[in-house]
């Protein structure tokens, strides 16, 4: 069986977000991670492979930097690493994202493409859902539990008040949640080999059948009108009224925000 | 694509078992003020199995009409038939605006859609206007009028985005559960009922569904919940957990608690914000009687909206705090919870 992960490297929010003296959020001292979505379908590979046997190859769409997270992956256990990087490709929404990564990925084998729900810098949870369509296989989001049955994948896929079982004809494409499981350590040796493993860098020019148009900055339909970082919140109003008032003044900002 | 040939506003009307989903009413609501700013109708589109009886429900809450998708294949979500259906329906009619719910199923749906019929999609909208793009104007660069500009939270919370989608149409948006308003409803308003089946027909792409499981448990995970009304030592005691769970009882919240709580030996640990316990996002967390240590911080200052009860003013709670209150909880949070009822009661 081959599987391919989508992966992304993000900045770290988990250990506190850090911010300018202005308020607005400071990037570069956050850490860059691999998002925990997306590790926790790299260890549903990783498991797939300890159970079947499965070539596990991880592909990210990003800075030169970005490799980072593919030799993590490397280190826990993936087989092959792909970074897909390229000026023109900078900028991409998540429909232009999702046309790269399904450029990169025709030009494999796969049998399962996992990706994350969604990555903790978009929160969108649309690229994996986008790649499927491009490359016209069924999807399944929000996974719990996985699979494998012959050719097909049986999958537990979370609802509001409800689970479905689906049974799903591989190839397919499977969008998994950090609470999916608990990724594995990177292994002593494996980051030893890791940090040798040669990575496969790709341009534009090695994605397959993908316009022009459909790339990058260009090639995205949406297009930011007004960004902002929103001012930490905290240090927000402090009262001390009397018991009545206490309630009112609650009731009231619940209402303003929509709460009630 | 010619963008003067798509017009009206569309929702998705989501349901369940053949019952609407509270987003569908908000998005009929909010679709309609969009409609009006545009001088358009707002058109709700129904999707299922045996759903036409529902067209009535969404013509009294504002649509003026209804597209009734209906289909043995449409009984339970799935994605594939589900975004054939909202794909054809936008081929065919063509709208400049659609609006889905950013539910487990719209959050599903829309990006599918989206890529099928090539627009753009914003995800979990939290505000729509119809402005101007750019919003100011720039020398050299037109300046489009009547644009859905779609306002949502990125990075946790931390960064807010306007986006537009100029060139391509719909312009489409999942819209986040519980934040636009129904509109009040009008009996016996009734709507143009349109009836249109694209035809289904099962390929690789229509998943089987092997079996449903309905609501297996009615303990809510905590990190799930919308609403938390989180407990502290302030509480004082297991059996002074019940004012809490009044609290939530009236705003369909869960109840959840600090380390100490645990400690004591008051709640169980699955219940337990904070670094050894679970990091929780709902949009709005109570803390009450938390004096608020830097490790339970970390597990829920990315809450949307923290509304902070403790009697120590000095409280390290009230730095990340919203909305705090100084004051003694065993009085302000019974009062608080009977004053609730009574709003909600009344909305």
């Amino acid at each position: 069986m081959k599987i391919v992960v989508c992966v992304k490297q993000v900045p770290d929010t988990k250990g506190g977000v850090k911010f300018n003296p202005d308020g607005t959020l400071d990037r570069g001292a956050m850490l860059a991670i691999m998002n925990p979505d997306d590790k926790a379908g790299l260890e549903a590979a990783l498991r797939l492979k300890d159970q079947y046997g499965a070539e596990v190859t991880v592909v990210t769409m990003g800075l030169p930097k970005a490799e980072e997270v593919l030799r993590e992956a490397l280190a826990m256990g993936a087989d092959k690493g792909i970074l897909v990087t390229d000026r023109v490709l900078g900028g991409a929404d998540t429909w232009a994202t999702s046309q790269t990564l399904a450029g990169a990925i025709r030009n494999l084998e796969y049998d399962l493409i996992i990706t994350g729900r969604q990555a903790i810098d978009g929160d969108t949870a649309q690229v994996g859902p986008q790649i499927s369509e491009h490359l016209d296989i069924p999807v399944i989001s929000y996974a719990q539990d996985i699979k494998i049955e012959g050719d097909s994948v049986i999958v537990q896929r979370q609802y509001d008040d409800r689970y479905h079982v689906l049974k799903a004809q591989m190839p397919c494409l499977i969008t998994a949640l950090a609470e999916l499981n608990e990724p594995r350590y990177m292994t002593p040796g494996g980051i030893f080999d890791a940090y040798d493993a040669e990575i496969t860098v790709w341009g534009r020019a090695d994605l397959k059948d993908v316009e022009d148009s459909n790339l990058g900055l260009k090639g995205s339909p949406t297009q930011i009108a007004r960004a902002s970082d929103k001012v930490r919140k905290g240090a927000g109003e402090k009262v001390t009224l009397g018991v009545a008032e206490s309630v009112d003044y609650i009731v009231d900002k619940l209402k303003v925000k929509h709460v009630i | 694509m010619n963008i003067q040939d798509y017009k009206g506003v569309f929702v998705f009307a989501q349901q369940v078992d053949n019952v609407l989903s509270g987003i569908a009413l908000e998005l009929v609501g909010k679709g309609k003020d969009l409609a009006k700013d545009l001088g358009v109708d707002v058109t709700a589109v129904l999707v299922g199995s045996g759903v036409a009886s529902l067209a009535d429900e969404l013509a009294e809450y504002g649509a003026d009409k209804v597209i009734v998708v209906d289909d043995p294949e449409l009984k339970e979500y799935r994605t594939e038939p589900y975004a054939h259906a909202l794909a054809s329906v936008i081929n065919e009619y063509k709208p400049d605006i659609f609006l889905i719910g950013a539910t487990a199923i719209g959050r599903d749906l829309g990006p599918r859609v989206s890529a099928r019929i090539h627009t753009g999609l914003t995800a979990d909208c939290t505000q729509l206007e119809i402005g101007d793009f750019p919003i100011n104007p720039i020398p050299g660069r037109e300046q489009l009028h009547n644009q859905l500009l779609m306002t949502r939270p990125a990075f946790g919370g931390n960064t807010i985005a306007t986006i537009a989608c100029p060139e391509f149409r719909p312009q489409m948006a999942t819209v986040r559960p519980g934040v636009m308003q129904k509109a009040p409803r009008e009996a016996g308003r009734k709507a143009e009922v349109i009836n249109y089946n694209p035809g289904f027909t099962p390929d690789n792409k229509y998943v089987e569904i092997l079996e449903v499981v309905k609501a297996v448990s009615d303990t809510v995970d905590i990190m799930d919940a919308k609403i938390l009304v989180s407990g502290g030592r302030g509480v004082g005691s297991s059996e002074n957990f019940k004012i809490l769970e009044d609290l939530a009882a009236v705003l369909d919240a869960t109840v959840s608690c600090s380390r100490a709580v645990v400690d004591a030996g008051w709640k169980p640990k699955d219940l337990q914000v904070g670094q050894t316990g679970k990091t929780v996002r709902p949009n709005v967390y109570f803390a009450i009687g938390i004096s608020g240590a830097i490790q339970h911080l970390a597990g829920m200052e990315e809450s949307d909206i923290i509304v902070a009860i403790n009697k120590d003013e000095t409280a390290p709670i009230f730095d990340v705090a919203d909305y705090g209150i100084v004051g003694d909880l065993n009085k302000i949070v019974p009062a608080l919870t009977e004053k609730l009822k009574e709003a909600i009661a009344n909305k």
